[in-house]
């Protein structure tokens, strides 16, 4: 009872906390950026949390909190904009409202379907808020009892639900959260400070890869990469006709659906690694499932936009669960999110919900009001935001390789930072090439720390306790908590390993030739394997075990696909392969040149400095890749050169300097 | 070899330019920085204790220097901190360009740690910032010691450490003075996890600083899960540490070494104590003007420092950001910098030696 009060008191500090003019700025601005970022398909919570990271260093931490809840908790409400006018889902947590909703633009009632989608999203935010509220209150005695050997047991339990629901191959997310758990471990240790894959001489990778780079690295680069190679207009016209009341009585004649469908976004979304990706199908399939009749799914059944609408915004109150309570992100966007709360100076975990408590219910409070104010935004914008919709990406493309360097530059601000950003990008475009899971990725790289922090702490605690009297240890180390937690995990790994045939978390990716997949595994096999050698010459047993242990997970997942590589006949998922030609053709425009921009970019930078190196790059690009006239070239290159002083001048960095800044002296802001 | 002449080059350095000072015209003038940018460095993240000391004083060091120039806090983290600090020593004085060191910063220097290419000797310190820390123990544990810093010979402690060669260098090598038998566990990220630990009874001692004691620790010793061991203490104008005002009731480490020897602790190991204590803790902060600052450049900044720590409100307005310790200025400044920056051979040696066999590392 007593904490129930605590408890109580807190929520009511927390409204003060954000009822400020400023921080409800913040929110709002982070609103509007997550709109505008939800609205371009393919760009979700990830790359927008990532751009938005290296501005939040310095914030009072409750703008910082509610700029980046506002951004995420928009994102399932503003990506429905894509997927229903343009039939292009505009982040992995609306694929299946394109199933319905795109037909029901096409028939002319799009207006219709956006508010269905709107509506059903605001109550599904607001749902995940409420849980989210809940179950702080509940876990909170629980949490409090959690040690060492608690927390390491939880990280274990979402280490492996992320790897085997990563996809539609377990032994796949197996490996690729092991490889993000050893990119983790680049640097130095956190036990010893052993240098692992670095050395002093060379500083860059001694300090670890940051978050920020692995982050844009991974997900922004490869999304956008892949809609340049779409190239056109994105959307031919964008009407929205009539029908904005209809969509809302839909809404609220299935309103038990959506209770339902909300249900099941919040339980996806406490599941570490389940996440967007996939919330959606499993909405639609229920929504498939309990309706009588299913002729209209597919052509335009109104409930097939209400269901997944529903779920994917309230898995986004579910997912902040293990990540506030346990340090555990649920999914990609709340890696980088417990990145931003490390920079404004709270560490996810335990602590968030007893030491901290007011500020993690300003998160809840900012998500309840974002939703609303999203969904509001949403409704009154809708014509300007459609419009948005029919820019062509090549005109945009610049600005997001602009944004993407300049916050990447941030994170060391030196050319490394950039070469860094571009080596991890290209891992990113074939993670997603061969549908090998980035989230799984990535949420291995943030929790690589923890993870080796517990081992080592637990193990060394563990044997002092062991020393004093074994059945001491042994109480020290078999509590309830940990049994329990234990069995959970072999149960979903059992259940997990059963049930993730059908997951495809990148859309319907085609299955090639053996060559390029087995390529990839190998080439992932022999980074493992050089990782193992260099882990093997650390002399201190705490800085070697967990790189040494990680790495032959990785090279016995790699020995187990090639062997049934060789076995499987080609066309099978394994061989997953978004570059395979489907039906004998090749895809239209090679990934090699749209990649190529960017590299240009960088190597520009390196001779010149970012600033030149950024004009040189905008005039080029809008006058061959673009081919726009050169007024609205030039217009739209000092447009973007403004915006990038206008940054600098704000939060007084630097730009990159290149060789020529190295030869001659020049003004600011050449230099 | 190397070392003699390195060694002799730092004295002759230092008297060179003691001689400098004393010589600097007493005409030096203070610049006119109206309508400049000075940049205040700090080598690390936006996070944490560093950052929050440089943003605490850049407003105020704005309004106190002559013409009220822009004062900005950069950040240029990296390795540790040498990073930025091998940064400044690149840089030529231009009297808008200042650099916040800290015990971080001054441990590898004083260690040898190879990644550092600066040179103290070489700075102008225009003021220093000092801060304390309390070690606690569990009540049991705690009382048997108050009686007899004896009777905890043969426990054996367990302790969250950030890592050997960090701050906690300083608790570490002073139970290793008092024959305790503690063992660190490295990896946690803040002062805070090894109180979490210890509450969990995971850890059965710790220290925190100052602040952090006063708003965590002390509701513990008030319901009689802790009780205080000892501070770090503090340095008087003349260098000697004395108990820790904050905590005028607690002995410092001094008089409970004192104590348990029976005389007053002398010879390496209590000189490399010392030597640390001032870098990390007595004088943990600093901020310095680069080599070769003119003399004018230095009357600038040291005046700018004495208006802002003379300040009326200054009690009040920094107890928050810097609890209530000394912010030295001036001659007080040069005095912790050059103690805080200096360790001798055979000290150095001893900390080497130890860090080697009880920790593996190596430097």
């Amino acid at each position: 009872m007593e904490s129930v009060i605590t408890a109580w008191g807190a929520l009511g500090a927390a409204f003060d906390l954000i009822f400020h003019p400023t921080q409800l700025a913040y929110l709002a601005g982070g609103v509007l950026l997550g709109l505008s970022v939800g609205v371009f398909p393919g760009l979700g919570g990830i790359a927008g949390l990532s751009l938005v990271l290296p501005f939040i260093y310095g914030m009072d931490p409750i703008s910082g909190l509610a700029l980046m809840v506002g951004l995420v908790a928009v994102i399932p409400t503003s990506d429905t904009f894509s997927s229903v006018l343009m039939g292009i889902p505009g982040s992995s947590a609306s694929q299946a409202t394109v199933l319905d909703g795109f037909p029901l633009a096409k028939k002319g009632q799009a207006a219709r379907a956006l508010s269905a989608a709107f509506t059903a999203s605001l109550f599904g935010g607001l749902f995940g808020a409420l849980v989210l509220t809940a179950f702080v209150l509940i876990a909170r005695p629980v949490v409090l009892a959690f040690g060492l050997p608690e927390m390491l047991m939880v990280t274990i339990l979402g280490l492996s639900m992320v790897a085997i629901l990563a996809g539609r191959v377990p032994v796949k997310g197996l490996a690729s959260a092991a490889l993000g758990i050893l990119v983790g471990t680049i640097g130095a240790a956190s036990a010893g400070g052993s240098a692992r894959m670095s050395s002093y001489e060379y500083p860059y990778l001694y300090d670890g890869l940051k978050l920020v780079i692995v982050g844009l690295g991974i997900f922004a680069i490869p999304e956008i990469v892949a809609l340049l190679r779409q190239g056109t207009a994105i959307a031919g016209e964008a009407k929205l006709g009539a029908g904005w009341r209809v969509g809302v009585s839909d809404w609220w004649k299935n309103r038990w659906l959506s209770i339902r469908c909300s249900s099941i976004g919040v339980l996806v979304g406490v599941i570490p690694g389940l996440g967007g990706s996939v919330v959606d199908w499993i909405a639609y399939g229920h929504t498939v499932q309990t309706t009588k009749d299913k002729s209209q799914f597919g052509k335009g059944d109104i409930r097939g936009v209400i269901g997944p609408e529903s779920s994917n915004n309230a898995k986004e109150g579910g997912g902040l669960v293990p990540t506030l309570l346990f340090g555990i992100p649920g999914s990609g966007s709340m890696a980088i999110f417990i990145g931003g709360m490390a920079l404004l100076g709270y560490e996810a975990g335990p602590r968030m919900i007893t030491e901290n408590l007011d500020v993690t219910y300003t998160m809840v409070w900012s998500l309840a009001f974002a939703n609303v104010l999203g969904t509001v935004l949403c409704i009154a914008l809708s014509p300007w935001i459609a419009q948005l919709t029919t820019i062509r990406f090549v005109l945009l493309a610049p600005f997001l390789f602009m944004m993407i360097c300049f916050a990447a530059f941030q994170s060391g601000q030196e050319l490394a930072d950039l070469v860094a950003l571009l080596g991890v990008g290209l891992l990113g475009v074939f993670l997603k090439r061969f549908e090998w899971s980035r989230p799984a990725f990535l949420i291995g790289f943030v929790l690589s720390n923890q993870v080796e922090v517990y081992v080592n702490q637990a193990y060394q605690i563990a044997s002092h306790r062991f020393s004093s009297s074994l059945a001491e240890g042994m109480g020290y180390i078999f509590t309830p908590i940990v049994l329990v937690i234990g069995a959970v995990t072999v149960l979903s790994v059992y259940f997990g390993l059963r049930q993730t045939q059908a997951l495809m978390p990148e859309g319907d990716v085609a299955s090639g030739a053996k060559r390029a997949p087995a390529i990839f595994t190998l080439v992932v096999m022999g980074y493992a394997a050089f990782a193992l050698f260099d882990a093997w010459g650390i002399k201190r047993t705490t800085d070697m075990v967990i790189p040494a242990v990680f790495a032959i997970v990785a090279i016995l997942s790699c020995i187990y696909l090639l062997i049934k590589m060789r076995f499987t006949p080609e066309g099978h998922p394994l061989f997953a392969d978004s570059e395979a030609p489907i039906n004998g053709t090749p895809p239209a425009v090679s990934l090699w040149p749209s990649l190529a921009w960017l590299v240009g970019l960088v190597a520009l930078t390196a001779f010149f400095g970012f600033f030149i190196a950024l004009a040189l790059f905008f005039v080029i690009f809008f006058r061959y890749r673009a081919q726009i006239s050169w007024r609205f070239n030039l217009l739209l290159t000092s447009c973007g050169l403004a915006f990038m002083l206008g940054m600098v001048h704000m939060l007084n960095r630097d730009f990159p300097p290149g060789l020529l800044q190295s030869v001659v002296s020049l003004p600011w802001p050449l230099n | 070899m190397t070392i003699l002449s390195k060694a002799l080059k730092r004295t002759l350095l230092g008297a060179a330019m003691a001689s400098a000072a004393i010589l600097a015209p007493a005409q030096a003038a203070e610049l006119d920085l109206s309508g400049k940018t000075v940049n205040f460095v700090i080598p690390f993240a936006e996070t944490g204790g560093s950052a929050s000391w440089a943003n605490f004083y850049a407003p105020l060091l704005s309004e106190a220097l002559p013409g009220k120039p822009n004062v900005v806090v950069k950040f240029m983290p990296g390795a540790g901190s040498t990073k930025g600090a091998n940064w400044f020593q690149m840089q030529k004085d231009d009297g808008l360009t200042i650099f916040g060191s800290s015990g971080s910063t001054q441990f590898p220097y004083l260690l040898g740690d190879p990644r550092v290419r600066y040179e103290y000797k070489d700075w102008n310190v225009v003021l220093a910032s000092a801060t304390g820390g309390v070690a606690y123990l569990p009540a049991d544990l705690g009382k048997k010691f108050q009686q007899d810093p004896n009777a905890l010979n043969g426990v054996k402690f367990i302790y969250g450490s950030q890592g050997a060669t960090s701050l906690d260098l300083v608790p570490l090598l002073a139970w290793k003075l008092l024959g305790m038998t503690v063992e660190p566990v490295f990896g946690i990220k803040g002062r805070g996890d090894g109180r979490l630990m210890f509450e969990r009874g995971e850890a059965n001692i710790d220290y925190q600083t100052s602040s952090a004691y006063i708003s965590k620790v002390q509701p513990l010793v008030e319901s009689g899960k802790a009780v205080p061991m000892m501070t770090w203490g503090a340095l008087d104008e003349n260098g000697s540490i004395v108990r820790d005002p904050t905590f005028p009731d607690v002995p410092s480490f001094k008089e409970v070494l004192t104590r348990k020897l029976g005389k007053e602790p002398s010879g390496p190991g209590w000189d490399a104590w010392k030597a640390f204590f001032v870098s990390g803790f007595a004088a943990q902060k600093m901020v310095f003007l680069p080599k070769g600052a003119s003399a004018d450049s230095k009357e600038t900044y040291q005046n700018a420092f004495e208006r802002v720590v003379k300040r009326a409100d200054f009690k009040k307005i920094s107890e928050k950001s810097l609890g209530v310790y000394d912010q030295m200025i001036k001659k007080g400044a040069g005095v912790a910098a050059g103690q805080a920056t200096d360790v001798s051979d055979e000290a150095r040696a001893f900390v080497k030696e130890w860090l080697k066999t009880d920790y593996n590392v190596n430097l």
